[in-house]
């Protein structure tokens, strides 16, 4: 018991079953999966599919947490990614043409490569706090964006590049299967190489690693390059699922969702170890949680209250402090009917914090 | 990485050693105030009608709510934390004065209440942070949700202020010669020198610089560190709350969706105006100079005309930037 209440993904997960708990409450055909035109169709589906770019950025900012960073311009990276392959198919003559759509993402995806890049060179180069070099291109990304699209929501028609937001292969939606499938990629090359293992080293002391012969700026570096090209990934699959590329408002907020599923995942801010198991649940809790607001009734428009109210209880309850009572508390002689006098009294004192 | 609070000259009190020249920690704020200089120069003689009093006035008058949130938003920086919440809390309060009034209450009443819901949201952050010890960064996040979240509770739609004393409250103009002001510049105003005050000539004031240098060490010298880290928080929010009631009272109405972003200007004049975002380094005057910096940008684009309104981030991005390397420089060379 003492095991499973310490482990880091025993609160995330308990979120995510307690809210689809409550939907298939709410809503019994929640959980059911159905076959149309032999596309799976049903709520857990849908939550994949929109999980997906939320899972993309919150995969970047995983591994440059890792290092004891933050990357705030993902959002500003998804608007300037969509913007640049959605001009690039109105401009040209064919964007019905594979090859013009081939050429779209790869330019998109190089921008934001370089983007990546850049705010790496300020982190690791110039040795400039993380939060404020990618405060700076979360400042001027969204105008650039604009710059690109002209101060206008661009749309387009074309059929190759919807299929990376509402497509379907072998069954499941195409967003889906791209995130999940750079994410396992990802998850692989980190966990059964050394590289994870280099980048816990220098988020949890940069000068020591780099004394130790770890190559602490290149990955500090390759991290941040990272971040933007999932982040320019994400952008694609939010454009192409509305097929407009809207300068002001897509991925608005995208980077605080990606920072809470990784925070609910149970990596800390502060750098060092980090889960990429529990990114992965922190991001479904986010989706779900969005689903669940609908499928409950309550009004969209109070969605981030009621964010907050999980958020809020998830990371009290995995606050250092809070970890520490728990774990006394079931640690007891009597442990088999903890009194809990501070459980008891914690509710009380998440109440009067959130009110 | 990180940068150490710099060791600083120790300097003789009782003004018996007169710096010869300026301090290092100034050079910062005498940046931030020369690219003012410029752009008022540049502006004023680029432009016929740039440097008038009503244009000075107007700076003052649109960004008077900017102004008390980056008072805020320097004492929880100094800490070494951050406030993301500032712009929904500021939603929060208009929302809440302007339901309040439809609802027939007294402008008395309403007022406190405004700005003590900013107060209670900054308490629940400072609890948060330094009692269950969550990340700055994830606890004001998590507030600012919840505050744009009451904001729909309360309010989906714009309400009107048409309550007659309130307005009485905000159009009360004075004028001395073409200067003009309002009640709210006055009100920004004397925020600061509050703030200024507070930061400078208090214990609490010293005690928010020690902690952002060096938290351990302030705890092992006995300074009261966690009434401190809260309390800071709490001015954050309750100039969140202020900076609220000033906008409201600015636009004559109450909508949740207004300062969408706006933290991210608060944080953008605070450091443009040389404090570090570490913690320990920085001085309320120079945010409130990143404030007009900030404003001034937005004045000289609508002068222009024909530039975008999409430039204007573009142009705080790469002040933002300069000011970043500046620093940095600064840094290096002390170390």
């Amino acid at each position: 018991m003492t095991n499973l209440l310490r482990h880091y993904l025993f609160w995330p997960v308990a979120a995510l079953v307690a809210l689809l708990v409550a939907n298939t409450v709410a809503r019994p055909s929640f959980l059911a999966i159905t076959i149309r035109d032999g596309h799976l169709f049903g709520a857990p589906i849908d939550i994949l599919r929109t999980t997906a770019p939320l899972l993309l950025v919150a995969l970047g900012m995983t591994l440059v947490i890792a290092t004891r960073g933050i990357d705030l311009s993902v959002g500003a990276v998804v608007a300037v990614s969509g913007a640049v392959a959605l001009s690039h198919l109105a401009s040209s003559p064919n964007p019905e043409s594979p090859v013009t759509v081939l050429t779209a993402v790869g330019l998109a995806l190089a921008l934001c490569l370089v983007l990546g890049v850049w705010n790496g060179f300020l982190v690791s180069a110039l040795g400039i706090q993380p939060i404020i070099a990618t405060l700076i291109l979360m400042t001027a990304g969204r105008g650039v964006a604009m710059l690109i699209t002209g101060g206008m929501i661009t749309t387009v028609n074309s059929a190759p590049f919807k299929v990376l937001g509402s497509g379907f292969w072998l069954g499941l939606p195409v967003a889906a299967v791209l995130a999940f499938g750079v994410f396992a990629v990802v998850a692989f090359v980190v966990r059964r190489t050394a590289l994870g293992m280099l980048l816990e080293a220098t988020g949890i002391n940069p000068a020591a690693s780099r004394l130790s012969g770890v190559r602490s700026k290149t990955l500090t570096w390759t991290v941040y390059a990272a971040s933007g090209l999932f982040a320019g990934l994400a952008g694609l699959l939010i454009s192409a699922d509305t097929m407009a590329a809207d300068a002001n408002n897509a991925g608005l907020f995208i980077e605080l969702d990606a920072i809470l599923a990784v925070v609910i995942g149970g990596t800390a801010l502060s750098g060092g170890k980090f889960n990429l198991s529990g990114t992965l649940v922190g991001a479904l809790v986010i989706a779900t949680l969005e689903r669940t607001v609908t499928v409950l009734g309550i009004s969209p428009l109070v969605t981030p209250l009621f964010m907050a109210l999980v958020v809020i209880a998830v990371t009290l309850l995995q606050s250092p402090r809070m970890r520490e009572r728990l774990t006394a508390a079931t640690r007891r002689p009597v442990a088999t009917t903890p009194p809990e006098p501070q459980p008891a009294a914690r509710p009380d004192s998440t109440e009067v914090k959130t009110r | 990485m990180t940068t150490s609070a710099p060791a600083r000259t120790p300097r003789k009190l009782g003004g018996v050693k007169i710096p010869t020249r300026l301090d290092r920690r100034y050079l910062p704020v005498v940046g931030t105030f020369v690219v003012l200089a410029l752009m008022l120069i540049v502006g004023g003689s680029r432009y016929e009608n740039f440097l008038t009093p009503a244009v000075v006035s107007n700076l003052f008058i649109n960004n008077a709510h900017l102004i008390v949130l980056a008072v805020g938003m320097t004492f929880v920086i100094l800490t070494g934390g951050i406030d993301l919440s500032v712009g929904s809390v500021l939603a929060l309060s208009t929302v809440i004065t302007a339901a309040l009034l439809q609802a027939g209450w007294p402008p008395a009443v309403v007022i406190p209440v405004a700005v003590a819901a900013g107060t209670v949201i900054g308490l629940a952050h400072g609890v948060m942070i330094h009692y269950f010890q969550v990340q700055p960064f994830v606890a004001t996040l998590a507030g600012m949700f919840f505050a744009r979240g009451l904001c729909f509770l309360i309010a989906p739609e714009s309400i009107a202020i048409d309550n007659a004393s309130f307005a009485e409250l905000a159009t009360w103009v004075q004028i001395f010669g073409e200067w003009r002001m309002t009640s709210s510049v006055l009100i920004a105003l004397i925020v600061l020198g509050l703030g200024f005050v507070v930061l400078h000539l208090t214990r609490f004031g010293r005690t928010v610089y020690a902690i952002g240098g060096g938290e351990q060490s302030a705890l092992l010298m006995g300074l009261p560190v966690a009434r401190t880290k809260v309390l800071a928080y709490v001015v954050s929010g309750t100039c969140a709350g202020l900076g609220g009631l000033l906008f409201a009272m600015a636009q004559r109405s109450g909508y949740s969706l207004t300062g969408v972003g706006m933290e991210l200007d608060a944080i953008a004049a605070v450091v443009i105006g040389g404090t570090l975002l570490t913690g320990g380094t920085g001085f309320v005057l120079g945010s409130v100079l990143g404030v007009l910096v900030l404003g001034l940008i937005q004045t000289i684009i609508t002068f222009e005309g024909t530039l975008s309104s999409w430039w204007t981030r573009i142009v705080i991005g790469v002040l933002l930037l300069i000011f970043v390397l500046l620093q940095r420089a600064l840094t290096l060379r002390r170390t």
